[in-house]
């Protein structure tokens, strides 16, 4: 994601000159390409997050359009107050980029793990917050949002191969993406691990249960109404992200459950408990906290009624 | 009527208005009093709306708005109507400032983050060429905060020499005096050791000011550590802790009004 990311603001670069690329020192090996194009908008800020992110504010309000980049937990949780009086109170078009949402930073563990960044970032009225689900939708995503009037949060994933069936890159404002459709079950998924989410419902079908699948990659403002729409015709819907449960989609779709009054049953798959003291590969990760296709389609058969 | 800036129209507005909204930070506003008329007699290129050409002035230690709301009210940017809205309810005058108001550029309130922007103001007059300067006002106890120092280096890394800071170094901050609480001595080696050019000067002095912040240098930032007197003007407030929280009675503002009409 983020290498279709960082070659789609080359392109946005090309055509605007308020466009530029700051780093929190970090970047080896993604944000070359723009380097190499634009030296002189691309700034290396140090190991200072607060400050790229007060920078960014600075010249957001002189007019530019600067995009702040560092691992999803340096750039979103560290400087959380600077964006809250920067970009959002002043409603400036900062973007802050979080590379590696979930557990994509594996073996490095708890400290780069970002799990409660949407939960954060979604509590700020006016900031967009956008959580793709694979590097076309990533792209899209970019193309739709780059140039609104206020703050975005971008949560990306590293993964530059593997795309969602069904998603073709789709991405439309205020909406959820069907990547696929079935009447028994409904499964909503954010960001990278909406393979594992797509995956299980694979294995659904093949036993029986048909499912509709959604990705809600616009988490806020929340696509309430597509969300109340399909919440209102299933009676179980599970959702799925790589983040603790509370804050993120799964509360959000709580929340337009409750405050519609639908009659859908709701399961939230994430992280319940602080990964701490252990780590290991994104998979073994996901894994470990019933996110891989294999326990969720077993979550998903026992909330449809049809588990053992 | 265009009115005069003086250090003794703005002591005088805080009084009034702090006295009025029955509020405190009288003593962090009347130690920038002086401070805010040099900058806003000319020094700062400032206009009643957002002007893209216009200096950046950050008042990082938000706390002290009603000083600049002062000056503000005197440069005949806001009406007294407005002013003497200040701390009422829905005002957009309230204890820290916001950008909602046209002459004001960057809200804060939050110690430790306006230099950041100053300096992303900074290099954003650099980007587009233009000679805007950045001007931005921290207080001594704001210098605890990490993120001070980030910016500053940050700055000086690149050389932005159209960002003057003042620091207010009145040796107090809300609880206590700054060298019990965390000590910020030597404050003017500090911002030497972060290669900015160093201009110590006594806060009160406002011809002194204004010649520190007319010239700044070519090659880096420029820092006025400025001396101040924590609640300056009025005698029985100076250096006292307790006039960073408190209002004031009616017999303090009495006393305190006759105190500042020796300074006129």
């Amino acid at each position: 994601m983020r290498k279709a990311f960082i070659d789609t603001l080359v392109e946005l670069a090309e055509r605007d000159p308020r466009v530029l690329l700051l780093s929190g020192d970090i970047g080896y090996l993604a944000l070359e390409p723009f380097i190499e194009r634009f030296p002189a908008r691309y700034l290396n800020c140090g190991v200072a997050e607060q400050n790229m992110l007060g920078v960014a504010t600075g010249l957001a309000e002189a007019g530019f359009v600067p995009f702040v980049y560092s691992i999803a937990t340096f750039s979103a949780l560290r400087p959380y107050e600077f964006l809250r009086n920067g970009p959002v109170l002043h409603r400036l078009p900062v973007r802050v980029v979080g590379v590696g949402g979930g557990f994509e930073y594996g073996h490095n563990g708890i400290t780069h793990y970002a799990i409660e960044d949407v939960a954060v970032m979604r509590a700020q009225p006016g900031l967009t917050v956008i959580s793709p689900a694979d590097y076309l939708q990533a792209r899209s995503a970019l193309l739709a949002t780059w140039d609104i009037s206020g703050p975005v949060y971008y949560r990306l994933g590293k993964d530059a191969k593997t795309l969602i069936p069904g998603l073709d890159g789709r991405f439309d404002r205020g909406r959820v993406q069907i990547t696929a459709t079935g009447d028994d079950f409904l499964i909503l998924a954010m960001g990278a691990i909406s393979r594992e989410a797509v995956a299980a419902a694979e294995e659904l079908r093949a036993k029986g249960l048909a499912c509709t699948v959604a990705v809600i990659a616009e988490v806020n403002p929340a696509p309430a109404e597509d969300l109340a729409v399909l919440l209102g015709r299933f009676k179980a819907v599970m959702t799925v992200e790589a983040h603790y449960l509370n804050g993120g989609l799964g509360s959000l779709v709580a929340e337009v459950i409750a405050e519609r009054g639908l009659h859908c049953r709701l399961l939230r798959r994430g992280i319940k408990d602080m990964p701490a003291g252990f780590s290991g590969s994104e998979e073994y990760m996901n894994r470990s906290c019933g996110l891989d296709r294999g326990s969720l389609a077993e979550a998903a058969l026992k909330l449809a009624g049809r588990g053992e | 009527m265009l009115l005069s800036i003086t250090p003794y129209g703005i002591r005088k507005i805080i009084l009034e208005q702090s006295k009025r909204a029955n509020v405190g930070h009288i003593g962090s506003a009347l130690s920038v009093a002086d401070v805010m008329a040099a900058l806003y007699c000319g020094v700062i290129k400032a206009f009643r709306t957002k002007e893209p050409e216009r200096d950046r002035f950050i008042l990082s230690k938000g706390h002290a708005a009603l000083a600049l709301y002062a000056a503000l009210y005197l440069r005949g940017f806001i009406s007294r109507l407005e002013l003497d809205s200040f701390c009422a309810d829905g005002s957009a005058l309230g204890v820290h400032p916001e950008s909602s108001l046209g002459c004001v550029d960057f809200s804060t309130g939050s110690l430790g983050q306006g230099l950041s922007m100053a300096a992303g103001a900074a290099l954003a007059a650099r980007l587009q060429n233009s000679p805007r300067r950045v001007f931005a006002l921290l207080s001594d106890g704001e210098c605890n905060e990490g993120s001070v120092w980030e910016a500053a280096m940050f700055a000086a890394h690149h050389k932005l020499s159209n960002l003057t800071a003042i620091v207010d170094l009145n040796g107090q901050q809300a609880f206590g005096y700054t060298e019990e609480v965390l000590s910020m001595t030597p404050m003017a080696e500090r911002w030497r050791a972060v290669k900015w050019d160093v201009i110590e000067a006594d806060g009160h002095d406002v011809a002194a000011l204004a010649a520190a912040l007319a010239a700044p240098p070519a090659d880096r930032p420029r820092v006025i550590v400025a001396r101040t007197i924590f609640g300056r003007g009025v005698e029985f407030m100076e250096g006292k802790i307790k006039w960073h929280y408190w209002p004031m009675s009616d017999e303090e503002y009495a006393l305190a009004i006759s105190c500042i009409e020796k300074l006129k």
